[in-house]
């Protein structure tokens, strides 16, 4: 149809101008509508009754209609009864009633003028002086009969369906469904587990045929790879090739599926969705930082979800950004307080490393951080580096863009690394500087946060001739084996922190499950390292840490952590 | 006694009439196209001149032609929505993927007088400012495709078609596209989908009307074979005369396709609404009565899609009387005048003008289920009530009909029918599920008896009711 939409820039600053509106009326109440709403790729369209019907605070059902996919209007959930003002066709003047109000003439078939007639409220723009009539007794009846339709063929095997729970077959059932049925014909029967690509299972029969999921490969991802076979009531969903549904983004296609018939083959069978707790986050796999909802249990991570951000991703997110979260919950997970090999605690080897970086003379420490880490950290290890005379840098991380949403930056924070200091324009440029100065017996500490600099310019056999090698990981790598202080951090889902995309937004994101063993967030070990070495006081709370940083931190000046909404803000970089 | 009255179908069976341009050229031609081309501007009353285009495209409007392929808009009206200001190229596709059960007009046209409807295309392109048009035929008509090509071939081969047709500077170039066997690519937004090389979905309305966002989203007409072919006619006899074929507001000629239990099935070309049903069935012009011994039953008068009438029916229908005044007047089934309006008055259509003749030897449950499998089998999937609903009647239907009936079947026939029409993307919503509306409302007592028959059988020891197993499966197309 036209290229894929990309995520939408971020607002301009100024007053928006004054929008123009038009009445009609939703449920009997008057409201003010938009002339235009902007359509699946931004650009304004006429308003829609599904967006007046909004406006007004009423929620429409819809299967097929989806804000960032062009429209179908095929699932017919959406028919509403409507009345326009009858109009004189002599004087081309609104006919009145007796007390001055517009006559409203109700929408009927024109060949059975007794009967109501729908419209659908996705693709219908409305016009002045519109009625909606979104809970009429037409108008549920014409809902109870797509539902009817809807569910004569469905398997109806919910306890055994992953979409239990966020269904909306389920949930209109409920809402606007009857509680029997009167199909006394036997079922259509369609293909089973389908293996549609490497990543996604289909189910045919539970398919509502709703071509979120066509619409979406091809218009949003660029990739033509779903298309419907077979007509009328035996209309199947199928990819090109069986099994070669292989784009980066094919795992949208199961958020978007209203029904079960998209399954996640990473997720399906493992959990029911009730169980999960949500917690808002962000991806850390490329410097996009689409937001995302993790789902876990118990404290176990089990899956992420994309989180709508018009600024940053929409609602999609990449499927290795999605499936990447797997190392959370690895057994090899660094869990132990080790120095020099040896099980230690936090307070012993925080005071020994305060006590060694304290009286490290100027010039002898240099610290190489991760752009994994959060902005609060690295503004933390910079004060760090400052006391010390510390030379700073973190690892460039680099990768090839896709021309949807994956960025050729694969750390999620080389923006935060830069404004707090820690890197320069071009990451990791000083990191041989580094690895000569340890050679040459210049630097005998290094700090290391999160990276294997043996795969970065530092070998080991350089590492070696360190008198200090102080390590925080969360993975055992070739660096935390010649650790002599060796902390265990946290992985971003287990704390709360900021990361600064490519693009300048400053995003937080929330805890979701607790880290392993002895391992503790970094901000807050970081934060008695540097009390305990500078003597300054800082604040031992995320709240206060940001807001500090912030006033220290010119790109980040005016922030509160407080103010920043679920899906961030825009910083200058 | 009623006749044909032959404007379409003039030389079509003659012997020795002949699908190629020699013949066409020596029975008059093309000489509509080159008098179209040489339209004068038309100075009006009010000092606006009329470009010749635009006197065509009037002169089409007020010969009152009303489309042939169903539907019965007014042609010129239809041309007078197409957007001319889109700085968009304006196509215009003709509508030959004839369906319809019941329908056999337009590959008459196609296989006996292919230059008949290429002259009536280019005349109607010049008129539309059109330089590419399609003629999108049914696939299962591979013959009539190969004779449209040669006569495409042939016409420009002596100018009619290509660069500077006839001197004038007048481009255009005719293509044919062969449908792949689905009844829903006559659907006019489900054709275009078909004709852009995608599956016939058709499109939603608003906003994807033809005239605006059509082929490729560019202004489209779509008219069908017969249709495009009266064009001709009206720019040889002038607006004028044309409209005095037939009645008002129902001018012109129509092709009828009859078929069913007469003597004499076949297509009959009438004045529009100067011949009666009760003559099309019963005339030695026409259908030439029943067979020997049987009663009139039913006629489905306008394609299957249409709803059924029932013998000695009784209709109101709006008459001028004596004194000038309308008045409700009473006709019966067989005094119907076969055109747009009574039809419509009837509670029906002429549709395609496909009329169906049922003698009292059918049953009306065994005939609809036919219908309904049809539907069914045609139904293109894409939108809920038209998708489910259109096999659901099926499988009752069928099941009503081969022995697992109930007497409430008819009433849930009827709700499950009156949940598809009016709510669908298309008119197949209708054509569905109408021919269920209309059977069970008119044949009640048939299907109530049947399904009463059915229970009692069933109470005397044959197992519950269970779905029947469908002929119709995915693979069978």
């Amino acid at each position: 149809m036209s290229a894929p939409a990309q995520p939408a820039p971020a607002p301009a600053p100024q007053a928006p101008p004054p929008v123009e509106t038009m009445t009609v009326k939703v449920n009997g109440k008057t409201v003010q509508v938009p002339k235009t709403h902007p359509d699946w790729q931004g650009k304004p369209q006429p308003a829609t009754m599904l967006q007046a019907a909004r406006c007004a605070g009423v929620d429409i059902p819809h299967y097929c209609y989806h804000d960032k996919l062009p429209v179908a209007g095929n699932c017919r959930m959406c028919l509403v009864e409507f009345g326009t003002p009858m109009m004189d066709p002599a004087t081309r003047k609104p006919v009145l009633n007796e007390d001055g109000s517009p006559k409203i003439a109700k929408s009927v078939l024109p060949y059975e003028p007794g009967t109501p007639r729908g419209a659908i409220a996705c693709a219908t723009p409305i016009s002045p002086g519109m009625e909606i009539y979104a809970d009429s007794k037409a108008t549920l009846q014409m809902r109870e009969a797509v539902l009817e339709s809807l569910l004569i063929n469905h398997p109806l095997d919910c306890p055994i369906c992953d979409q239990a729970g966020e269904c909306k077959l389920q949930e209109y059932s409920v809402q606007h469904g009857q509680a029997g049925s009167r199909f006394v014909e036997a079922k259509v029967h369609k293909p089973k587990a389908v293996d549609l690509g490497p990543r996604i299972v289909l189910d045919d029969e539970r398919c509502v045929l709703c071509t979120r999921c066509i619409r979406f490969s091809k218009d949003i991802a660029g990739d033509d790879a779903l298309g419907i076979v077979n007509r009328g009531s035996y209309n199947t969903i199928s990819a090109f090739e069986t099994g070669k549904f292989d784009n980066n983004y094919t795992l949208n296609t199961v958020d978007l599926c209203p029904v079960g018939a998209l399954t996640s083959k990473d997720f399906r069978f493992k959990m029911r969705v009730w169980f999960l707790k949500e917690s808002k986050s962000v991806c850390t796999s490329c410097g996009t930082g689409c937001n995302i909802t993790i789902g876990s249990r118990e404290g176990v991570v089990h899956c992420y979800e994309p989180r709508e951000n018009d600024a940053v991703n929409g609602p999609w997110m990449c499927d290795s950004g999605r499936l990447n979260y797997k190392w959370i919950g690895r057994a090899d997970r660094l869990r132990e307080v080790l120095v020099r090999g040896t099980r230690s605690t936090w307070s012993a080897a925080l005071q020994d490393l305060t006590v060694r970086l304290s009286k490290a003379p100027a010039g002898s420490v240099a610290v190489v951080a991760s752009s994994r880490q959060t902005t609060e950290e690295l503004y933390l290890l910079k004060k760090l580096a400052a006391r010390t005379g510390a030379t700073t840098d973190s690892v460039a991380r680099e990768g090839e863009a896709d021309r949807l949403l994956v960025a050729a930056d694969r750390n999620p924070n080389s923006n935060g690394a830069r404004l707090t200091g820690i890197s320069f324009t071009e990451a990791g440029i000083r990191i041989p500087e580094i690895a000569a100065a340890i050679e040459a017996g210049t630097v005998k500490t290094l700090v290391v946060f999160g990276e294997d600099v043996t795969k970065h310019g530092i070998p080991a056999a350089t590492l070696a001739k360190l008198e200090t090698l102080f390590v925080s990981d969360i993975l055992p790598n070739a660096t935390t084996a010649l650790a002599t202080h060796l902390l265990p951090g946290a992985a971003h889902a287990e704390k709360r922190g900021t990361f600064v995309n490519v693009k300048g937004r400053l995003q937080k994101f929330m805890k979701a499950v607790e880290a392993p063993g002895d391992a503790r967030p970094e901000w807050e070990f970081l934060h008695e390292l540097v009390h305990g070495v500078t003597g300054q006081n800082g604040y031992s709370t995320i709240e206060g840490l940001f807001n500090q940083m912030a006033r220290e931190v010119p790109a980040f000046a005016g922030l509160e952590w407080a103010k920043i909404g679920d899906t961030g803000v825009d910083v200058k970089i | 006694m009623p006749e044909q009255f032959k404007l379409i179908t003039k030389h079509i069976d003659e012997l020795g009439y002949t699908p190629d341009i020699a013949c066409y050229l020596r029975h008059g031609g093309y000489a509509g196209l080159k008098k179209a081309l040489a339209t004068p501007v038309r100075e009006l009353a009010e000092g606006k001149k009329l470009s010749p285009q635009e006197v065509v495209r009037e002169d089409v409007k007020a010969s009152g032609l009303r489309g042939r392929g169903g539907a019965g808009f007014s042609a010129g009206l239809k041309w007078s929505f197409v957007d001319r200001r889109s700085g968009k190229p304006i196509y215009l596709i003709c509508n030959a993927d004839e369906s319809e059960p019941g329908t056999f007009k337009d590959r008459q046209i196609i296989h006996k007088d292919p230059h008949q409807l290429v002259e009536g295309m280019i005349i109607s392109c010049w008129a539309n400012d059109v330089k590419l048009a399609y003629i999108y035929i049914r696939g299962e008509m591979p013959e009539g495709a190969r004779l449209l090509n040669q006569a495409l071939k042939e016409a420009r081969e002596n100018g009619f078609l290509g660069k500077n047709i006839l001197g004038t500077g007048f481009d255009l170039e005719i293509h044919v596209h062969r449908g792949a066997g689905a009844y829903i690519c006559g659907e006019e937004t489900g054709l275009i989908e078909s004709l852009e090389g995608k599956r016939a979905y058709p499109r939603i309305k608003p906003p994807y009307f033809p005239a605006v966002l059509g082929l490729y989203m560019c202004p489209t007409i779509v008219n069908n074979v017969e249709t495009l072919c009266h064009v001709t006619h009206i720019v040889n006899m002038g607006a004028a005369e044309y409209a005095k074929l037939g009645t008002p507001n129902n001018t012109g000629t129509r092709i009828v396709s009859l078929s069913g239990d007469v003597m004499r099935p076949g297509y009959y070309e009438i004045q529009v609404g100067k011949v009666t049903l009760g003559e099309l069935i019963h005339d030695a012009n026409f259908g030439g009565g029943l067979r020997p011994g049987r009663t009139l039953k039913a006629i489905i008068p306008g394609g299957s899609s249409s709803k059924v009438l029932k013998a000695g029916e009784v209709f109101k229908l709006n008459r001028k009387g004596a004194d000038g005044q309308m008045a409700k007047v009473d006709v019966p089934l067989l005094d119907l005048p076969y055109d747009f309006d009574s039809l419509q008055q009837a509670g029906t259509m002429s549709g395609s003008s496909a009329v169906i003749v049922l003698d009292d030897s059918r049953s009306m449950v065994e005939t609809l289920g036919n219908l309904s499998e049809f539907y069914a089998h045609e139904s293109c999937g894409q939108c809920t009530p038209c998708r489910e609903g259109a096999l659901w009647l099926a499988k009752a239907t069928h099941r009503l009909a081969h022995g697992e009936g109930r007497k409430a079947d008819a009433d849930y026939l009827s709700h499950i029918a009156q949940n598809i029409q009016g709510r669908t993307i298309c008119a197949f919503g209708e054509a569905a599920s109408w021919p269920v509306l209309s059977f069970v409302k008119k044949f009640r007592d048939e299907f109530e008896a049947k399904g009463a028959a059915d229970e009692a059988a069933r109470a005397q020891g044959a197992g519950p009711v269970h779905g029947v197993k469908m002929a119709a499966s995915p693979n069978h197309h």
